[in-house]
């Protein structure tokens, strides 16, 4: 389904990496590991579209993301640092919006039931900026929970999360490995997974 | 998916830019304010002749049009690239170049459409003649957009970039030039009893022109921003 070929990574003079290759089917984990400032990040926008590489291509079912674009995306989820969530807007309407900008119509009971599986039954009607940075964390990570996708790619999504949080999205992700879906991950927390293929790329090595 | 989709996606993001403004009516204010007071000081400080204001009247409401409009276009993309909403819609599976549109369309609606309809109001206030006034609502009303279409690419390409305010006028401010002087031509013309349709064309071309072009290499310039 996904192959990186060759890739090669460049921010500034610096380049993080080179002949990058690996492949991802369906079920299939990817564990991206590397110290910090190895190109986790860098690689995940690479692989989101957001980043051109510098050299090599990413393939989405045989064929250059670049080329593919709208196709790709609607296949895509990115959770990356930020959190992509609106300060001033309630967890629901966030939800709301980012469903229907990608084309979706939700009921408010299925995104209310969302909110409540994530933990934040209570404070979907506050504006997300007086919400804790953990509780900011599960609003965005609700989206998992609505969206239709099949390739998730989680920047560091366990951060900020409290232990019952952490296995909730384990939980989640080996739910969406069972369905074939397909997950690249970076943490630096020793976390188990027990569904699907875990496969593992070290930048650092 | 299909274009009713992409039509959805279209109205959500402008319903979204438009209740975010509604929670932060500030940002909405400002550039009102700073439209009305420019105009004002300029009978303080010119002097109250009716006919020295009525002369320089239509000039003076377009630069303060053109500078309210610079004011406001730091917030176009700038918070949404803050929280990672921008990324998240380089990331939808439509057109960047529509969802850029919605988004312009509703900076317009929020920062130039009240210039529009505050403007009869200042040109009363410099002595412009109803004739004059009503031309004066049409031209804003025709180069207002073109200015937010033009200033979102600068805005684009700006993003992130430390003092991007000022880099954004140095980039912009040339490109607004043309609309500045058809604009205040077409009010000064009618003014004086010349026609105006010449002008009122060509600021009709720029808009369509701004409309067509625009979009994409805001997209283009969206993307090289956050790359």
């Amino acid at each position: 389904m996904l192959e990186v070929r060759e890739l090669e990574c460049v921010r500034g003079d610096h380049r993080l990496f080179k002949g990058l290759n690996f492949t991802l089917q369906a079920g299939e984990l990817l564990h991206l590991r590397g110290t910090n400032g190895a190109g986790k990040t860098s690689l995940l926008r690479t692989l989101c579209g957001l980043m051109l590489p510098a050299d090599g291509d990413v393939l989405w079912r045989g064929e250059s993301i670049r080329s593919l674009r709208d196709e790709y995306n609607r296949a895509l989820t990115y959770l990356g640092h930020l959190n992509g969530i609106k300060g001033e807007l309630s967890a629901i309407e966030n939800l709301q919006i980012s469903s229907s900008l990608s084309g979706i119509n939700l009921s408010e009971e299925r995104i209310l039931r969302a909110l409540d599986d994530m933990g934040l039954a209570g404070r979907e009607d506050l504006p997300t900026k007086v919400l804790s940075q953990g509780q900011k964390r599960r609003v965005a990570l609700a989206r998992l929970l609505l969206s239709e996708t099949t390739f998730w790619i989680l920047d560091e999504p366990f951060t900020a999360l409290d232990v019952h949080a952490v296995e909730y999205l384990k939980r989640l992700i080996a739910d969406h490995l069972t369905a074939d879906g397909m997950v690249i991950l970076t943490t630096h927390q020793y976390v188990k997974i027990d569904a699907g293929i875990i496969k593992e790329v070290d930048l650092s090595a | 998916m299909s274009e009713g989709s992409l039509l959805f996606a279209w109205r959500s993001m402008l319903v979204r830019d438009v209740m975010l403004a509604m929670r932060r009516k500030a940002d909405v204010l400002t550039t009102l304010f700073f439209f009305l007071i420019v105009v004002s000081l300029f009978p303080l400080g010119v002097g109250p002749e009716l006919e020295t204001l009525r002369q320089i009247a239509p000039g003076v409401i377009w630069v303060a049009a053109l500078l309210a409009a610079m004011l406001s276009l730091g917030r176009l993309f700038s918070d949404d690239y803050d929280d990672g909403t921008l990324e998240q819609m380089l990331l939808l599976p439509h057109s960047l170049s529509m969802m850029v549109l919605s988004k312009v369309f509703a900076h317009w609606l929020l920062s130039g459409l009240p210039l529009v309809v505050f403007s009869p109001l200042l040109g009363m206030q410099l002595g412009l003649n109803g004739d004059a006034i009503i031309l004066l609502m049409i031209t804003l009303a025709l180069g207002t957009p073109a200015l937010s279409l033009i200033g979102a690419v600068g805005a684009g390409l700006t993003l992130g970039v430390r003092g991007g305010g000022v880099l954004v006028s140095l980039l912009v401010l040339p490109l607004y030039i043309p609309i500045l002087i058809f604009g205040a031509g077409a009010v000064e013309s009618a003014a004086s009893g010349l026609g105006a349709d010449a002008h009122l064309s060509i600021l009709g071309a720029f808009f369509i022109g701004a409309l067509v072009v625009t979009p994409l290499s805001t997209a283009a310039a969206l993307r090289i921003s956050l790359d």
